[in-house]
Formats: structure tokens, C-alpha cells, sequence
């Protein structure tokens, strides 16, 4: 019972994980541009595929394949932000949010003209062996994802903290006017926050196709969603709110999976949301803001 | 050295500046001072391409500042620290410091030696340069403000109301720092509700009025203006 709790509780840090890359996306954007892209979750999916294209098509070795993986999601975040929101950067919020579903459908819509919608098995490219601490057995894919997503969230908090672009978008996510009045260049910065945002969701398809091994158009919009309500449960606009987040809600999902319901373990999820909001709106690590008027 | 000529700038359907035309040459320090709404802050916020005006023409140093964009506006050297301070406060003392920095092409020896300058002029930002901005008081937080806006090496600097909130003793002070700011070589225009303390230390001043220029001239005659004493000076 005990080593199955464990079992439980490290596939709950593997897929929370996940999310938690993708959480890191919507919560930069969010900090920075403050908006919601709808559309992020989608690029998960593109980068399934690409992956796909890559590995299967191409027949690229597994690093090319990668870096190409990356290259591609980060453009196509870079190209979304160029071609859909800026034009809206005085727009209402509610305009950039309905354009933001917007693009996500036309994501969704593109990949199921170009590929189909029977979904296409694919073999993971991780082939590591699981190993067997004290008769607790962890997958080659989770130490993996477990590696490599350590990895990316020292390096990007390194990013943020130590460097000039980094102390930039601090300083844009707190005040776009002074940033701007200290020569930082808002637009270029917010460029920026669109190529990480999305390089990160790359890194995380990569991971979450590894582990599900079947792609489809709308693939990217379930973990979009939890991704997106880790955000918000780590506190919306707070980069270690969205780590946090991210791994709990990956917890809460497998234990009540495989200890209360299958099905109603997305349920749970939701309502945890929906509590952690009650009692606290800004989220476990979000500031309270007082709206200037 | 900065010349604003006939600049008209709306907010919606609100005409808030109304043919203003200001001239600050090279060396001064000129005030523009008026009531709360009268349009001090959304005149230096078009100067600093913050806000667009609808017609009127911004020159710098020849430059046309009006459809520059605000980090360029920086670079050329109008540096302004704003109304309410506005520094990082979830950034230390030291990092607001170093983006002040952020648009200068140079050695990180040389942005260090600028940074000991602004902490030689003040020196309670270096007993607390690993601080939180947002632990500052508002005194502490206005010598960041400026000390963040010098380190982009400008040559005009607007000030926006400075002593907004602060007691006579730290008010004195920042503007005895204006002073020595000015004569180490950088130009001021200052906005300020208070005229009197303005007058004190400007060559120059111009009274804004619900948008309109009012009044201008020599700050010594205008402080001893009977309407102006009456309206601004409350004597």
C-alpha cells in the first residue's frame, strides 16, 4: 500500500511536471502581455506533430528532431503574437481573449486538414529502463521528464533573475510605462515571453508524446486547460505559482485516479480549483493587486 | 535644446492639452507648474512618447520626437522620472539601478562607475541597494526614481512632480539635488504643484492653466506676479 502511495505520488510529479512547463507559458504571457493565450495549449500539439514530422517523415535523428521540435513551436508562438495579438495591444481585454480562442481553433482546424483526424500512434523516443528503488518501480520516461523538466525550470528562473532581458520582463510584467521610460522595449520583450512560453510548451509535448504515444488534432487542449488552471492555482503572473501549481494538481489528478475514480479525477481537479479560488482568489503564490484606476 | 510647438493631445473626446508651446534650452531648469488636471503630466508623458499627441511638433536636439518611440526617446537622451515615483518595487534597489542602465552600450565597469555616482549622490540607496524598491520610503523611493533615471546618462531629465508626498525637510532635499543635477550638466524640466519650491530654483517657468499655457517668463518676476502669488503661491 505504502509503495503504491509512492508509485502514485511520482507519476503525480511526472505528469504535474508537464503542466507545469505549460503553465510557465500561460503565466509569463499572462505577467507580461496580460492576457490569457487560449492558443497555448495548441501548440502542444504542434509540437506533437512536428515531432511526428520530424522522427517519422523525415526520418531526422532524435536531437535534430528536438531542436526542431523547438524551433518550430517557438516561431509559431513569435508568429501568433505578431499576427493575431498585437494588433490588439489597445484593443479590450475581451477582443484579445475571443481572438486568443480563435487561434487555437484555427490551430486545432489546420492540423485536421493537414493530418486527419483518425489519430496516429507514435513511438516514444525515450528508451530508457525503469529503475527499482526499493520496490518502487520508476519508468524511464519519468526520470526523463522528471530531468529534464528540473532542468528547464532552473534555467528559466536563472533567466529571469540574472540576466538583462530577464530583469526586463520583470519590469514590463510590473509596469509597462516605466518600463518603457528606462529604454526597455515593450514589444520586443513581449516577443520574447512568446518564444519561451511556447519553446517550453514544446519541451512539454515532446514529454506528454512520449507518454501518451497517439496524436490528434485536440490533443493539446486538455493539458492546455489543466495547465492553465495550474496557472491560476499557483497564482496567475507568478513563475514559481505556476511550478507549484502545476506539480499539485499533477498529485491531486493521480491519487484520485487511482484511489477514489478514473473518471471523476478531472472533477476533482476542477474543484480544487473552484475551493483554492474561494478561499483564495489570487492563487497560492499570487499577489493581491489593487486595480489602479 | 527641447522645443514643444502648438502640441494638442487628446484623451477620447477630452481635449487635455490645448496649443501648449514650451522651449527648454540647454542648462536650465524649467518649471511648468499649475493646478492638479491642468496637463503638467500628459505634456511630459508626449514628450516621452507615452502618450501621442494629435498634432502639434516635439523637436530634440533636432530629432522629431513625436512618432519616436519611447525606449529611442530614452536613447536620445530625455529621461523622465514619473509622477508617483513608479520604480520596480518588487525589484532591489540595485537592479532598478542597473535598468536604468539598460539602453547604455558600455562596459559593465563603466555602468558600475555611473552607479557609484548616483549612490555618491545619494547615500542611503547604497545602505540599502539589496533592498526591495517597494520597502523604500517615499523620500528613498524618489532618489531611485532619479538615480534609475541618471543612469541612462540623459541630457534632459523631466521630473514630475518630486515632492508629491514627501515632508518639507525631504522636500528641500531632493530639490537641492535637482540643483547639483543641473549644474553636473543635465537640463531640467520640472512639473510641480508646488510653485513656490519650483520658482525657488527654475530660470524659467510656465504656468499651464486646463491645458493652456497661461502664463510664461522669467521664474524670479512670475514669483512676483500678483495673480500668480494669489493662485499658486498662497500669499
Amino acid at each position: 500500500m505504502f509503495n503504491n502511495i509512492l508509485e502514485q505520488l511520482i507519476n503525480g510529479l511526472r505528469t504535474g511536471s508537464i503542466y507545469a512547463l505549460i503553465a510557465l507559458g500561460y503565466t509569463m504571457v499572462y505577467g507580461i502581455a496580460k492576457m490569457i493565450n487560449f492558443a497555448h495549449g495548441d501548440i502542444i500539439m504542434v509540437g506533437a506533430y512536428a515531432l511526428y514530422v520530424a522522427i517519422v517523415l523525415l526520418h531526422l535523428p532524435v536531437i535534430p528532431a528536438i531542436i526542431f521540435t523547438c524551433v518550430v513551436c517557438s516561431v509559431l508562438g513569435i508568429l501568433i503574437e505578431r499576427i493575431a495579438y498585437k494588433p490588439l495591444r489597445n484593443a479590450p481585454r475581451l477582443a484579445v481573449l475571443i481572438t486568443a480562442i480563435g487561434v487555437s481553433y484555427f490551430l486545432q482546424s489546420a492540423s485536421l486538414l493537414i493530418f486527419k483526424a483518425t489519430p496516429i500512434p507514435f513511438q516514444s523516443i525515450i528508451n530508457i529502463q525503469s529503475i527499482n528503488i526499493g520496490g518502487v518501480t520508476i519508468s524511464g520516461i519519468t526520470i526523463v521528464t522528471l530531468v529534464v523538466t528540473t532542468i528547464s525550470m532552473i534555467a528559466l528562473t536563472l533567466f529571469i533573475n540574472k540576466t538583462k532581458a530577464g530583469s526586463a520582463m520583470r519590469a514590463v510584467s510590473e509596469d509597462m510605462g516605466a518600463a518603457q521610460l528606462v529604454g526597455i522595449n515593450v514589444n520586443r520583450t513581449i516577443t520574447l515571453t512568446f518564444a519561451i512560453g511556447s519553446f517550453l510548451a514544446a519541451v512539454a509535448g515532446i514529454l506528454y508524446i512520449c507518454q501518451y504515444q497517439s496524436l490528434k488534432p485536440t490533443m493539446g487542449a486538455l493539458p492546455g486547460i489543466k495547465a492553465f488552471v495550474a496557472a491560476v492555482l499557483g497564482g496567475i503572473g507568478s513563475i514559481p505559482g505556476a511550478m507549484l501549481g502545476g506539480i499539485i494538481l499533477g498529485i491531486i489528478e493521480s491519487l484520485s485516479k487511482a484511489f477514489i475514480s478514473t473518471e471523476l479525477s478531472d472533477a476533482i481537479v476542477f474543484s480544487v480549483l473552484v475551493i483554492v479560488l474561494l478561499v483564495k482568489p489570487s492563487g497560492f503564490l499570487g499577489k493581491k493587486k489593487n486595480e489602479k484606476v | 535644446m527641447l522645443k514643444v510647438k502648438n502640441l494638442n493631445v487628446y484623451y477620447g473626446n477630452i481635449h487635455a492639452i490645448k496649443d501648449v508651446s514650451i522651449e527648454v534650452n540647454e542648462g536650465e531648469i524649467v518649471s511648468l507648474i499649475g493646478a492638479n488636471g491642468a496637463g503638467k503630466t500628459t505634456t511630459l508623458q508626449t514628450i516621452s512618447g507615452l502618450l501621442k499627441a494629435r498634432s502639434g511638433e516635439i523637436e530634440f536636439l533636432g530629432h522629431d520626437l513625436i512618432k519616436t518611440e519611447p525606449h529611442k526617446i530614452l536613447q536620445l537622451g530625455v529621461a523622465q522620472v514619473p509622477e508617483g515615483r513608479r520604480v520596480f518595487a518588487e525589484l532591489s534597489v540595485k537592479e532598478n539601478l542597473q535598468l536604468g542602465a539598460y539602453t547604455i552600450k558600455d562596459t559593465a565597469e563603466n555602468i558600475k562607475e555611473d552607479r557609484k555616482m548616483v549612490y555618491k549622490r545619494f547615500p542611503r540607496l547604497q545602505e540599502r541597494k539589496k533592498q526591495l524598491a517597494g520597502t523604500l520610503s517615499g523620500g528613498e523611493q524618489q532618489m531611485l526614481a532619479m538615480g534609475r533615471a541618471l543612469m541612462s546618462r540623459p541630457k534632459i531629465l523631466l521630473l514630475d512632480e518630486p515632492s508629491m508626498g514627501l515632508s518639507p525637510l525631504l522636500v528641500k532635499e531632493i530639490f537641492e539635488i535637482i540643483k547639483e543635477v543641473n549644474k553636473s550638466g543635465v537640463t531640467v524640466l520640472l512639473v510641480e504643484q508646488n510653485a513656490k519650491m519650483a520658482l525657488s530654483i527654475s530660470d524659467r517657468a510656465y504656468v499651464l492653466e486646463t491645458g493652456k499655457i497661461a502664463m510664461e517668463g522669467n521664474a524670479k518676476e512670475l514669483m512676483q506676479d500678483e495673480a500668480i502669488k494669489k493662485a499658486y503661491l498662497g500669499a
